[in-house]
């Protein structure tokens, strides 16, 4: 195949669908309980130097939980895929967790502002970039979903961010025109926060779905942390919401309020106070390094952190803001 | 008109609001986009489809989204979809317009939002393309929002995060982008400017009330186009300083910015 110009960045991850297929070969199909801790859940799939993937987006449905485990347990040299990656980012950051990252957006926070200390790590040069878009990556996922090395469209034509990214322009063989050919990703491990899951696996998500639908059927491993379990029979009394089936889950952890202090549609807002405070702590290093040690590496579990945040209170008047019920 | 005093930011959004016509189809990036969508829909725009790449779809807006991921962006939606359904509708052709943010604006309505300085050593690192380049690509004309100063707009920017006219006429169809797309308006807070027909550089159109081109010149990194018939972009009406104070963002996120 005629290929007219490429991206000059490292790709992260092999495209080829037949080692993907081969460790799906092998990935367990029967419907078990799945269930165990956050550490449990660390502690055996997301080991040093894997490659790692984040649901939800940034600071919406992402899974807190894990992200405070992993930097409990001091992983190191991860691989990231950052498709718009906030508040998950600015704690990988927070962490030293990452060695290389595949990069749609990173360091904001959105409409809150930069982070600074995901600045300074990104600014240090010992990160690996490689430069995509949202939807590149959610082209990627879906290729990988699909079983194929690559994806097509027509991002990134004529700019500097397809030069630093690891695609290639190609030639359609029906119309001669110009696409991007985006090379699948399996990520090694996904997480993902959900509204329900079942013991199994099985999820429903309520809002939007982000590219979580995608990153569920491209990741290796998945583990799923759900706002309630509940019983088998609520999946299959309405199988039309399922969205995640149990046989790409790998652990299911029950943790409410788990995308604190995210935004969680339907169940409560984000805390933009807390949120506003990991900003301002963060211009000072001995300043954010007591908070870390206050907020995650003194803590012993998630719920520990919701209650030095504010505990049931705080997380009533989220609700609240989340319903409109003030409004 | 009596007008109650507003300041540059409240200006900004009001005229970018404007620009968004009943009916239309856009594809809306974080912050000030965010509310001058919201604004447009509480004001002129009712009917407005407004397009959140996290896959919220036509929202009822309640208040200005803090993220384009957030609950409010599907709040009494059409649809609560994923970043598939809400790019592969761009890319279909489905979208007029892209309204986005830039950390740097170059006279071909290029976009930086990636890094200041070198590449492998940048001064500051930026959060990357986000969906703006995909919108970029994609909508049949992008909007850009943003504070006029001499660092942000540009000869030639640091790094092409998302594609305006790229070199100039003819080059986004090199490059194999659709067809008919490219950079529209750039709606800051001293003026509004658009793109010469032929020669596909910044041409300024109107200039804020209270403004002097001496202003627009002096903040602008080049030497853009002006138009012949440049005119007095009209300040914001009573309604649209209030929807926007008390509406859309009553917690001064992006109007309380100077």
């Amino acid at each position: 195949m005629n290929i007219i110009e490429e991206g000059q960045a490292p790709l992260f991850m092999n495209p080829d669908p037949d080692k993907a297929r081969e460790f799906f070969r092998k990935k367990p199909r029967a419907m078990t309980d799945k269930r165990m801790t956050e550490k449990e859940a660390v502690d055996m799939f997301i080991p040093d130097g894997c490659y790692l993937a984040i649901g939800g987006f940034g600071a919406n449905r992402i899974p807190t939980a894990i992200l405070h485990e992993i930097l409990r347990a001091r992983r190191r040299n991860l691989g990231f895929l950052g498709h718009t990656s906030t508040h998950d980012f600015q704690l990988l950051c927070a962490g030293n967790c990452l060695k290389k990252v595949d990069v749609a957006y990173i360091i904001g926070l959105e409409a809150r502002g930069l982070s600074p200390n995901a600045r300074r790590v990104m600014e240090s040069g010992e990160v690996e970039v490689c430069e995509w878009t949202n939807y590149a990556l959610c082209v990627r996922l879906r290729a990988a979903a699909e079983g194929v090395s690559f994806g097509i469209a027509r991002s990134m034509l004529g700019t500097d961010t397809l030069k630093m990214s690891g695609a290639k322009v190609i030639e359609c063989p029906f119309t001669g025109k110009r696409f991007v050919a985006l090379p699948a990703v399996w990520p090694d491990v996904a997480v993902i926060h959900v509204h329900e899951s079942d013991i199994y696996g099985n999820c429903h998500i309520r809002g939007i779905s982000v590219a979580d639908l995608e990153l569920a059927r491209a990741a290796k491993r998945v583990i799923i942390t759900a706002e309630r379990l509940v019983d088998g029979y609520a999946i299959r009394i309405n199988p039309t919401r399922t969205v995640i089936p149990f046989y790409l889950v790998d652990a299911v952890i029950e943790v409410p309020f788990g995308s604190y202090p995210g935004n969680m549609a339907y169940e409560y807002f984000s805390d933009e106070q807390h949120l506003a405070q990991w900003l301002k702590v963060e211009k000072d290093t001995d300043e954010f390094q007591r908070f870390l040690d206050k907020y995650i590496y003194n803590v012993s579990s998630f719920e520990e952190y919701l209650e030095l945040c504010g505990g049931i209170k705080k997380l009533k008047e989220l609700r609240k803001l989340e319903a409109l019920v003030d409004r | 008109m009596m007008t109650s005093a507003y300041n540059k930011i409240e200006m900004m959004i009001c005229t970018a609001a404007r620009f968004l016509e009943d009916g239309t189809t856009v594809a809306v990036g974080t912050g000030a986009p965010c509310a001058a969508a919201m604004l447009a829909q509480k004001v002129n725009a009712p009917n407005l489809v407004i397009i959140f790449e996290a896959g919220g779809l036509a929202p009822l807006l309640p208040q200005m989204p803090i993220s384009v991921g957030d609950s409010r962006t599907f709040f009494r939606g059409i649809m609560a979809a994923g970043m598939n359904e809400m790019m592969t509708t761009c890319c279909r052709g489905l979208v007029d317009y892209a309204f986005l943010g830039g950390a740097q604006i170059d006279k071909y309505g290029n976009i930086n939002s990636t890094v200041i300085g070198d590449y492998y050593k940048p001064k500051v690192r930026f959060p990357g393309s986000g969906g703006a380049n995909d919108f970029a690509s994609f909508c049949w004309q992008t909007m850009i929002i943003a504070v006029h100063n001499q660092t942000r707009f540009v000869e030639k920017v640091d790094f092409v995060t998302s594609p305006g006219y790229l070199t100039g006429p003819g080059a986004r169809e090199a490059a194999g982008l659709p067809a008919g797309t490219g950079p529209h308006k750039i709606i800051t807070d001293l003026a509004v400017m658009g793109f010469h027909p032929e020669s596909k550089e910044m041409m300024v159109e109107s200039i804020h009330q209270g403004v002097e081109l001496q202003d627009v010149l002096q903040n602008t990194g080049f030497r853009p186009i002006i138009s012949e018939s440049v005119k007095t972009t009209p300040p914001p009406s009573d309604t649209e300083l209030k929807v926007l104070r008390e509406e859309v963002d009553p917690g001064r996120y992006i109007i309380g910015r100077q």
